[in-house]
């Protein structure tokens, strides 16, 4: 029975509702804007990492490997795109 | 009659109405001919329904072919107009569009639609697939191209064409400073052309990642599917920028957004931004296939394996990187301040390292190499010297410190130009050349073609190298016109007999098609030039199912390997094969994208949201179509091998 049971699935559920209503929180609570974005930023990612590992079965196959080099080498591309952006649009501009 | 006056064009001349006329009379022309000689069942079955991988190859070929001389006939307009100081050919607002419409339908018409053609055709055939991994789908990535494509080039006889050049920066590409509808076919129709090529990006990193046959490694795959693999990649990651960019423009044009004016919180340099954080790794996602198909001709007529397989890799892989994190070169005169100059800098330097590794190991292959001079061979010996030259300039445009002497002249159209065309339109037509007897079963005039080259190649450095003079003297790119005293009369008119020249060579490319068609022997070998990968290991013409039996691949040059070191590419007997069906589903889709398209251009939103309910129609006819595709029997595909020359070993 123990086998039968997707242990895995319904502890992920209740993570992703858990991140949700974190996330809701800053809607509902009073928090500055610094704090707030943080939180957000912070559930949006874990909650998506969440959703691709135990849900969309990112590590389960053979191809786990191209699957997560790819994943990292969007995450790396983004991050460059936004800070780069970032720096070139107002933390870099005189 | 309010409704119709928005079609008109907003600055007609002799010029918009004789191609108005010509594009009429060229309609009725292909229409009545395909009519007079009852081709519509055959054009319909075998090419707008096609999901073939080579048939879908060679409509990019002929859609890159026609949108080179499309953007070629602007080229020599802008030659002509400036050639003469004060010359008066053309007036500042269609030479703002001529120079717009060049450089929109030269990258994204043109080059895109070449590479593409080039990687549909070979890549399946490299690895020794049967087709692409989502053959429907690439059938849609074709489709959405052609149609995009279609749309912007009907800008210049209904309404307009868009005037804000390729880069379409704000605020001048706004409603305020743009205000005919040029601009919004600039917007949709190179968002229409993106998703497919976006899709396009997906089908061959699946294709090649899970495709390739038995044995073949990914280290073992060779240098041309390696670059069209990382290609692809940079492609999933780039476009998507600017999808968001365009759409942003699209909703500050149509909706009146505000993410790019300058009021209201708007950042007009955050398109700019934007557009380069896309248009950088563009330039990469153009020359990676060219710097493979060289790697494909070197090795091929020097008759040596290619000089150090793991340093190219690493290579291109070290480029695909780097080419997301030089953007801001575009734009170092923006004001940003001398720190963020200088990390751009450094990392745009840093690119010349992996351009340099491969360079070498293209001339270290061909060192000691038994060299045949051919058509293709001359295209990637010519690229070397003149490629050299446009890189070794921009390494200096990449100064941010002396970029502002070059910015925004006509050194800077020098630099681009000796690197695209010597990295892309030459790499094109090299492979153009060298894969032509696969694709259609004879071999291009090896004497036109010379010609060809030597015109080209001559025309290139006569018309691109005074540039760089008349850049470093002040010209600054765009201007429809100058004066006199200025000095920059004689650097425009060499500029001009060279573009005459490229012209020439262009019109003997199009003669060698029509006389090898006609003179060219068929009696060929399925592997004319002696080559060394997989896509000459079949039948010419290739099959349908590309190869009877999957190839058994041990190393990079696995053809070459079983016509010299008695390597068995062809082991077991025939099996029945799977093949997927035809569907007529994307080719209407994109019509109705087009529709959609021009009825977004001009704000006429009831048709808009019609083709919107049709494009959502397709979408479910696909989800509840049940489609298996069909099997060749064994028997049927003994004989197609008997008839085509015997089973291949």
């Amino acid at each position: 029975m123990k086998e039968l049971f997707p242990r895995k699935q319904v502890m992920g559920f209740v993570f992703s509702l858990v991140l949700t209503i974190v996330a809701l929180l800053v809607y509902f609570l009073d928090m500055s804007f610094a704090v707030g974005m943080t939180v957000l930023l912070l559930t949006a990612f874990t909650q998506a990492g969440l959703q691709l590992i135990v849900f969309m079965h990112a590590g389960e196959s053979e191809d786990r490997g191209s699957i997560y080099l790819n994943i990292y080498y969007g995450v790396i591309i983004a991050l460059l795109t936004v800070f780069g952006t970032l720096l070139a649009m107002i933390w870099g501009y005189v | 009659m309010d409704f119709f006056d928005r079609f008109a064009i907003p600055h007609p001349s002799p010029v918009i109405y004789a191609s108005m006329v010509a594009i009429a009379l060229t309609l009725v022309a292909i229409v009545a001919g395909v009519t007079y000689t009852k081709k519509w069942g055959y054009l319909w079955r075998e090419w707008l329904t096609t999901v073939d991988h080579k048939r879908i190859g060679m409509m990019y070929l002929i859609s890159a072919l026609l949108m080179l001389f499309r953007g070629g006939a602007d080229a020599i307009m802008m030659r002509a107009q400036t050639a003469l100081p004060e010359n008066t050919l053309l007036d500042s607002q269609h030479y703002n569009e001529i120079f717009t419409t060049h450089g929109v339908v030269m990258i994204i018409f043109m080059a895109m639609a070449f590479i593409m053609a080039l990687m549909n055709f070979v890549v399946p055939l490299q690895i020794g697939a049967r087709d692409v991994a989502f053959p429907r789908l690439n059938a849609l990535s074709f489709w959405l191209y052609f149609w995009g494509a279609m749309l912007f080039n009907i800008s210049f006889v209904i309404g307009g064409s868009p005037d804000a050049g390729w880069t379409s920066y704000f605020p001048l590409a706004g409603n305020e400073f743009s205000q005919s509808v040029g601009t919004n076919y600039y917007m949709i129709a190179i968002q229409i052309a993106g998703l497919g090529t976006l899709i396009t990006g997906i089908n061959f990193i699946v294709t090649i990642l899970k495709m390739r046959a038995p044995g073949m490694k990914l280290m073992k795959m060779p240098m041309f599917t390696w670059s069209a693999l990382i290609t692809n990649l940079i492609i999933v990651f780039a476009f998507p920028v600017l999808t968001v960019a365009l759409a942003m423009g699209t909703i500050d044009r149509l909706f009146g957004g505000n993410f790019f004016t300058t009021t209201d919180g708007g950042m007009d340099m955050l398109w700019a931004n934007l557009f380069w954080v896309w248009g950088h790794p563009e330039v990469y996602i153009l020359i990676l296939p060219a710097f493979g198909i060289y790697s494909e001709i070197i090795p091929t007529f020097a008759r040596r394996n290619l000089y150090g397989y793991k340093s190219m890799v690493a290579s291109i892989v070290l480029i695909s990187v780097l080419s997301f994190v030089v953007w801001v070169h575009h734009f170092f005169t923006m004001g940003q301040g001398a720190m963020v100059n200088s990390i751009f800098s450094i990392t745009t330097m840093a690119i010349a390292i992996p351009t340099g590794i491969k360079i070498f190991n293209w001339l270290f292959t061909l060192w000691k190499g038994k060299i045949t001079i051919t058509v293709p061979m001359l295209y990637s010996l010519g690229f070397i010297p003149i490629f050299t030259i446009g890189g070794v300039t921009g390494v200096m445009l990449g100064m941010s410190a002396a970029d502002y002497q070059y910015h925004n002249t006509m050194f800077l159209v020098a630099h681009f130009h000796l690197v695209i065309i010597p990295g892309v339109v030459f790499a094109m037509l090299a492979g153009l050349t060298y894969w032509w007897p696969k694709m259609f079963g004879f071999m291009l005039n090896e004497r036109i073609g010379k010609l060809s080259f030597w015109l080209i190649s001559i025309g290139t450095c006569v018309a691109f190298f005074p540039m760089f003079i008349s850049g470093l003297d002040g010209q600054a790119r765009r201007m429809y016109t100058y004066s006199e005293a200025t000095g920059f009369g004689i650097w425009n008119m060499i500029s001009f007999v060279g573009a005459i020249m490229l012209a020439a060579g262009f019109v003997t490319i199009v003669y060698n098609i029509y006389y090898s068609t006609r003179y060219a022997s068929r009696d060929i070998s399925s592997d004319p030039w002696d080559a060394r990968s997989l896509e000459w290991a079949t039948h010419t013409p290739v099959p349908d199912y590309n190869f009877a039996i999957t190839p058994q691949v041990n190393s990079s040059e696995a053809f070459w390997d079983s016509k010299k070191n008695g390597h068995k590419l062809f082991p077991g007997n025939y099996k029945e094969i799977h093949m997927p069906n035809n569907s007529g589903v994307p080719f209407i889709m994109s019509a109705i994208f087009f529709v959609l398209g021009f009825a977004l251009v001009f704000s006429i939103w009831i048709l808009a949201v019609i083709a919107l309910l049709g494009i959502f129609a397709c979408l479910a006819h696909r989800s509840f179509e049940q489609d298996h595709g069909y099997h060749i029997p064994v028997e049927e595909v003994k004989e197609t091998e008997e008839k085509l020359g015997g089973a291949r070993q």
